[in-house]
């Protein structure tokens, strides 16, 4: 009895193994959808702005490479660069500021030079139909006009004080939020009248806010850097994938969601 | 607090000319799991010790927006703390003492802010309190006050997340307490509101005071309905956990040193309160 089970679990085992070396001879000689031989898990660590559009790109990716399975980690640009240094497993890291990009690269986790692909503009978020009429950033030291910025140590925050000097505008906000996603929230839920955000924000926003474009802005443009990590897993995955993102593939995506080209 | 009321003292009060605990052996099945958990608590503590920045430390604190958050917290945590032992002592009271229709019900609803992510909470807050909310506009259009953006809303929102803790130790407290005082003073011709005054409170003063104790540090440590509900802005509504979170975006040393301050601050008020309230053995 106990004969029969072995040599049934052997005959088993054998099986799996012709089938499993048959199926990796095949993968050798046969390259699989796509035509490059990518294929595995790949770890893509990207700015909170590029929720929606790195999401739409890693959907169209892991179409293009059958095989290729995509995860992001989204979060603000600076608690990805400190991941990264502490040893997350990441692959690719897109960042919403240089600055986050060099703390990476300064510890020498990068592989070769990041690549600037997209770049970010501040407008001026208001409710749905600018009710106080704000055509500039003038308009946000009226009295009884009450704004949210970013806080100066994230990068929308820098660029909006950037932009403020340029226009040499002396504005008291409200508060200073955590992310750009703060910000817009306050004006959504009517508790400010104005937020200096992203285009993309406000696009994304488009049912709740109005973004108004302010010449100061061009002033204070904020470059997306991406770079494949040094310690990357997957690294043929991860080349694809930031050629895919710099491609008009990945650019067509960026573009619709407010980003400019870079 | 509750010696000074010299009428009613508990027998089990009353202590022992030396504290000999039951001898014998501790139990490894005890000792091993309570040495972890103190490890599991310390060491992260210890982390922060180990890459705190010493040399620059005292140029650090005299910064002078380090100061300013620092006071601004130790102000609202206390001032959220005076609300809660305000409000939420008659509620804890009541849960304990008053029995009524969906007194269940009350006492899960009291545990909400517990379990709500604080953000949420903080949002929660404004759609009430907030410029648009449902006693914001009203509050807004008749005194024209606006509680976002301003320490009031700060000290709304460290309460509102703290106010559970408070409750749920005094109506521990007073379930726990011996209710033959209360029937006592009522027989003798006590009222509800004497009885509480001078039999219940004295009765639960130490749990009140470890109630307190644990609202003031949650208040203290308060980080997402603040932000949320209050915003941030350096004087008025950034409190050190605030302070906290933006230096790390930038420079991980400030961010430690200003943890560390928080938590020598705290750790001090609240051994030296210890001391002063709860009669620790």
């Amino acid at each position: 009895m106990r004969a029969t089970r072995f040599r049934a679990t052997l005959a088993a085992f054998t099986v799996l193994a012709v089938v499993g070396l048959t199926g990796c001879g095949g993968d050798s000689t046969d390259p699989p959808a796509g035509g490059d031989g990518i294929s595995g898990e790949l770890t893509v660590f990207a700015a909170a702005s590029l929720t929606e559009s790195f999401t739409r790109i890693g959907q169209d990716f892991e179409a293009a490479h059958q095989g290729v399975k995509v995860t992001f980690s989204f979060a603000g640009s600076s608690a990805l660069a400190t991941q990264i240094n502490q040893g997350a497993p990441a692959d690719v890291f897109a960042s919403a500021a240089p600055v986050n990009m060099t703390t990476v690269t300064d510890a020498g986790n990068g592989d070769g030079e990041p690549t600037v692909f997209v770049r970010n503009q501040l407008v001026i978020a208001v409710p749905k139909g600018n009710p106080d009429g704000v055509t500039g950033l003038s308009d946000l030291t009226k009295p009884g006009v009450k704004v949210a910025l970013c806080a100066e140590q994230v990068p929308c925050g820098a660029a909006a004080r950037k932009a403020l000097d340029a226009a040499g505008v002396a504005l008291t906000p409200v508060t200073l939020e955590q992310d750009v996603k703060g910000a817009l929230s306050k004006v959504r839920l009517g508790e400010v009248d104005a937020a200096l955000v992203y285009r993309t924000d406000a696009r994304a926003a488009a049912t709740d806010v109005d973004g108004i474009e302010f010449p100061e802005s061009a002033g204070a443009i904020n470059d997306y850097p991406i770079i494949v990590l040094k310690d990357a897993a997957n690294k043929p995955a991860a080349r694809a994938f930031v050629e895919y993102v710099l491609a008009d593939t990945g650019r067509s995506v960026l573009t619709a969601a407010g980003f400019q080209a870079s | 607090m509750s010696h000074t009321t010299g009428e009613v003292t508990r027998p089990t009060t009353v202590a022992p000319p030396t504290r000999t605990r039951r001898t014998g052996r501790i139990p490894v099945a005890l000792l091993l799991p309570a040495a972890l958990g103190l490890l599991f608590l310390v060491l992260p503590l210890a982390g922060l010790l180990v890459h705190t920045p010493w040399s620059t430390l005292p140029q650090r604190l005299t910064e002078p927006g380090v100061l300013t958050a620092l006071r601004l917290s130790v102000q609202t945590a206390t001032l959220a703390t005076l609300l809660c032992l305000a409000l939420g002592v008659p509620l804890a009271w009541l849960l304990a003492r008053v029995r009524f229709p969906g007194r269940r019900v009350v006492r899960a609803l009291v545990t909400v802010p517990l379990v709500l992510p604080p953000v949420v909470g903080g949002v929660a807050l404004l759609l009430v309190f907030g410029r648009r909310g449902l006693i914001g506009s009203w509050l807004d259009t008749t005194f024209g006050i606006t509680l976002p953006f301003t320490t009031t809303g700060v000290v709304l929102a460290e309460a509102f997340v703290a106010m559970p803790f408070l409750i749920i130790a005094v109506e521990g407290a007073l379930r726990g307490a011996d209710t033959r005082y209360e029937e006592a003073a009522a027989t003798l011709g006590a009222g509800r509101w004497t009885t509480f005054t001078h039999v219940t409170l004295p009765l639960v003063a130490p749990g009140i005071a470890a109630g307190a104790v644990l609202c003031w540090a949650r208040a203290l440590g308060e980080f997402g309905a603040t932000i949320t509900f209050a915003g941030n802005y350096p004087g008025r509504t950034q409190t050190m956990p605030l302070a906290v979170y933006l230096a790390l975006e930038t420079d991980l040393e400030a961010a430690i040193v200003l943890s560390l301050i928080l938590l020598t601050v705290s750790v001090v008020i609240l051994a030296s309160l210890r001391d002063r309230w709860i009669s620790a053995p």
